[in-house]
């Protein structure tokens, strides 16, 4: 991304754009990913509830994935996670493996 | 009207109303385009300590922001003052001095050691404050006294600024009082 | 034309605040500003104002309540004095910083300790470098006029600063002294209704975030920004001047020359003692000495070109500061005006004299002996000390 000169910035440095946090995507920072194993997901939402970064995708109030743009690989979604059965539906692996 | 300064030291003690003195000559002073100053110089503000005030009526803008230290005019609301400092300091020789004490005024010009070309003036200020106001507030006939000394305007004009400044405020009692205060310190006021 | 007045510098501050009715007040008191307050707020209760004031409990939180409501997109003024003045720092940073043009009167004072309550430049000078405009004025008249036209040079469309407005604490703060209040709705009709140009938090059409990190890729960026926008200053403030010239017959720009054009000696002085600096050049004058003056009215964004300008043919200056740089060598403003006047090739001789700190009087004959000291170094005699304490017991 290029970079603004001091000619282009706002006054105050305010930021304009609602959500623009959306443009900056931290998927990049992860080192740990989570990943879903759907038969073991009891839909109790519990992954939605605590992920801090709103980076559990939902459709009609159900569990369909993960969003890996925004996931950071904090592994809560994982700890919190309470299974079927013992058999955990989030599991954190090593990136890039 | 000419190029004029009248600059005026006022010496009271805290609590006498000296300083409030000082603002409603200054006020009264306003009218005719003049030009006013009224700051007293402050410090621990305690009641019974000595102070100092000061007046500048000119006829110009008046840009001196300093304290009065050539007084045309000293005006003394406590006589006990006369023992604790020297109020001639800095007093030209045609300055006039305007003392609040019942003795006479060759008693205070022997006391403060008047130059002959300066004038001394007495005015038992604190006698005919209990008599008009019911207590000891000799800042008001204090002021009659000076508007009669400095000639800088008539005892009318102060009586109506007077009225008007205090009728927001007071009790046409308290008003009738200060009238009177004033205009017995303008007639009552006595050089020797 | 309004009519002749005896009003304390606190009373015209205040009474140009009742003008600009600020949406926001957020205060805290402190001597001898107080009454700057303590006056508009009889304005608030007799409903002469709509002002919402928040009498916050230090003044930080004052300032921030302050830097809160500007955010949110409301005309807002407050008014504070040497502790208060520097308990605020922190905070100055950030409404200068946001660009909120908040209004502020100071009743400039000593700072502690020692303590004193008194007037010197200590506070002001400490917050010269905080990124607001800063105005000076020398008497009760000034404060009324710079207050008002502070609202239209911090609101202008092309600043959005906030702007500092001092008065000598006590010497002008509470002396009685003549002036003129323009009529309320030629006053109310120079101020203007407030204007948000730019956006505010308040705007839920328009959603916005203020006060985001700016780390090093953008820091610097935006301080060069604003140091810019410091330099559009000049130009708003002697425009508005102008305008207010016409409306009040008093002439405002960006420091006062007082007979200056064909001065050999002369003195930069700033507030209350250029007025009793006047009277000794008139003093001077009278004896066939060209002796002159320039007063300092804009100390933020100092005018170092415009200064350079008026002081260049002058033989000897001397600058006197009311407060001090300690460990800096000289007076703040000496080094401004050193600073001014160092890209001329031939240069005036300077001296800096240090007086009046903590409300030690100034009186005519400290003017005197510095103008006769800058005699004999426009006749070419040698500077002694460059800096000296003045009206200072040996």
């Amino acid at each position: 991304m290029k970079l603004k000169t001091w000619k282009e910035l706002p006054a105050g440095a305010v930021i304009t754009e609602p959500g623009s946090a959306r443009n900056f995507k931290t998927g990049s920072w992860r080192s740990y990913r989570p990943r879903w194993i759907e038969e073991n997901c009891i839909q109790c939402l519990f992954c939605w509830v605590y992920c801090p970064d709103m980076s559990i995708v939902t459709k009609e109030g159900k569990m369909t994935g993960i969003d890996y743009d925004f996931c950071k690989g904090c592994g809560i979604c994982a700890l919190e996670c309470p299974g079927k059965k013992g058999q955990k539906a989030l599991v954190m692996e090593e990136e890039g493996k | 009207m000419a190029d004029s300064l009248v600059e005026i030291r006022w010496h009271g003690r805290g609590g006498q109303g000296t300083v409030t003195a000082a603002k409603v000559f200054a006020d009264a002073c306003l009218s005719g385009g003049r030009y006013t100053q009224a700051f007293p110089e402050y410090g621990p503000e305690r009641a019974g300590a000595p102070l100092k005030a000061y007046n500048r009526i000119g006829s110009k803008q008046l840009r001196l922001h300093c304290p009065v230290t050539k007084p045309n005019i000293v005006s003394v609301v406590d006589a006990t003052l006369l023992d604790a400092i020297d109020i001639t300091d800095g007093a030209p020789d045609d300055a006039s001095f305007i003392i609040n004490t019942s003795k006479e005024p060759k008693e205070i010009r022997a006391k403060i050691k008047a130059k002959s070309t300066q004038k001394v003036f007495t005015i038992d200020a604190t006698t005919i404050s209990v008599d008009t106001i019911g207590r000891v507030m000799p800042n008001t006939p204090m002021v009659g006294a000076l508007t009669k000394v400095s000639g800088l305007l008539s005892l009318e004009h102060v009586l109506e600024d007077m009225t008007k400044s205090f009728g927001k405020k007071f009790s046409q009692k308290i008003i009738d009082g200060n009238i009177q205060a004033v205009t017995r310190g303008f007639g009552e006021v006595k050089e020797g | 034309m309004g009519k002749k007045i005896g009003i304390t510098g606190n009373e015209a501050i205040a009474n140009a605040m009742r003008i600009a009715n600020p949406d926001v007040c957020g205060a805290f008191p402190i001597t001898p500003a107080t009454e700057i307050m303590q006056r508009f707020c009889t304005f608030v209760s007799n409903g002469e104002v709509k002002t919402e004031t928040v009498l916050a409990e230090s003044e930080h939180s004052a300032m921030s309540a302050c830097i809160g409501a500007s955010a949110a997109g409301g005309r807002v003024a407050t008014a504070t004095a040497a502790q208060g003045l520097a308990l605020m720092w922190e905070m100055l940073f950030i409404a200068s910083g946001l660009r909120l043009p908040i209004v502020m009167g100071v009743a400039n004072r000593a700072l502690s300790a020692p303590l004193n309550i008194h007037g010197d430049h200590s506070d002001g000078m400490g917050a010269r470098d905080c990124g607001w405009i800063h105005l000076y004025c020398e008497d009760a008249q000034e404060g009324y006029d710079n207050m008002l036209q502070a609202f239209r040079i911090g609101e202008h469309k092309d600043l959005r600063l906030p702007v500092m407005v001092g008065i000598d604490g006590f010497i002008t703060s509470h002396s009685i002294q003549t002036a003129e209040y323009l009529d309320d709705d030629v006053a109310r009709k120079f101020v203007g209704e407030y204007q948000q140009t730019l956006p505010a938090l308040l705007d839920i059409k328009n959603p916005v975030s203020m006060g985001a990190l700016i780390l090093t890729d953008y820091y610097h960026e935006y301080r060069k920004a604003h140091e810019q926008v410091m330099m559009r200053v000049f130009k708003v403030v002697e425009d508005i001047g102008k305008e207010f010239e016409k409306i009040s017959g008093r002439p405002y720009g960006l420091f006062e020359s007082y007979r200056l054009e064909d001065a050999e000696v002369a003195i930069v002085v700033m507030s209350s003692a250029a007025g009793t600096t006047k009277e000794v050049v008139d003093e001077y004058r009278a004896k066939g000495i060209k002796a002159g003056l320039l007063k300092p009215r804009l100390y933020r964004p100092f005018p170092y070109t415009q200064i350079a300008e008026a002081l260049k043919h002058v033989k000897a200056i001397a600058v006197l500061d009311r407060a001090d740089c300690w460990g800096g060598s000289y007076g703040p403003l000496f080094t401004d005006i050193t600073g001014a006047l160092y890209g001329l090739d031939k240069k005036p001789v300077l001296i800096n004299k240090i007086y009046g700190l903590g409300g030690r009087d100034y009186m005519p004959d400290q003017a005197e002996y510095t103008f006769n000291e800058l005699i004999d170094l426009a006749k070419g005699g040698k500077v002694k000390a460059v800096k000296e304490y003045i009206g200072v017991r040996e």
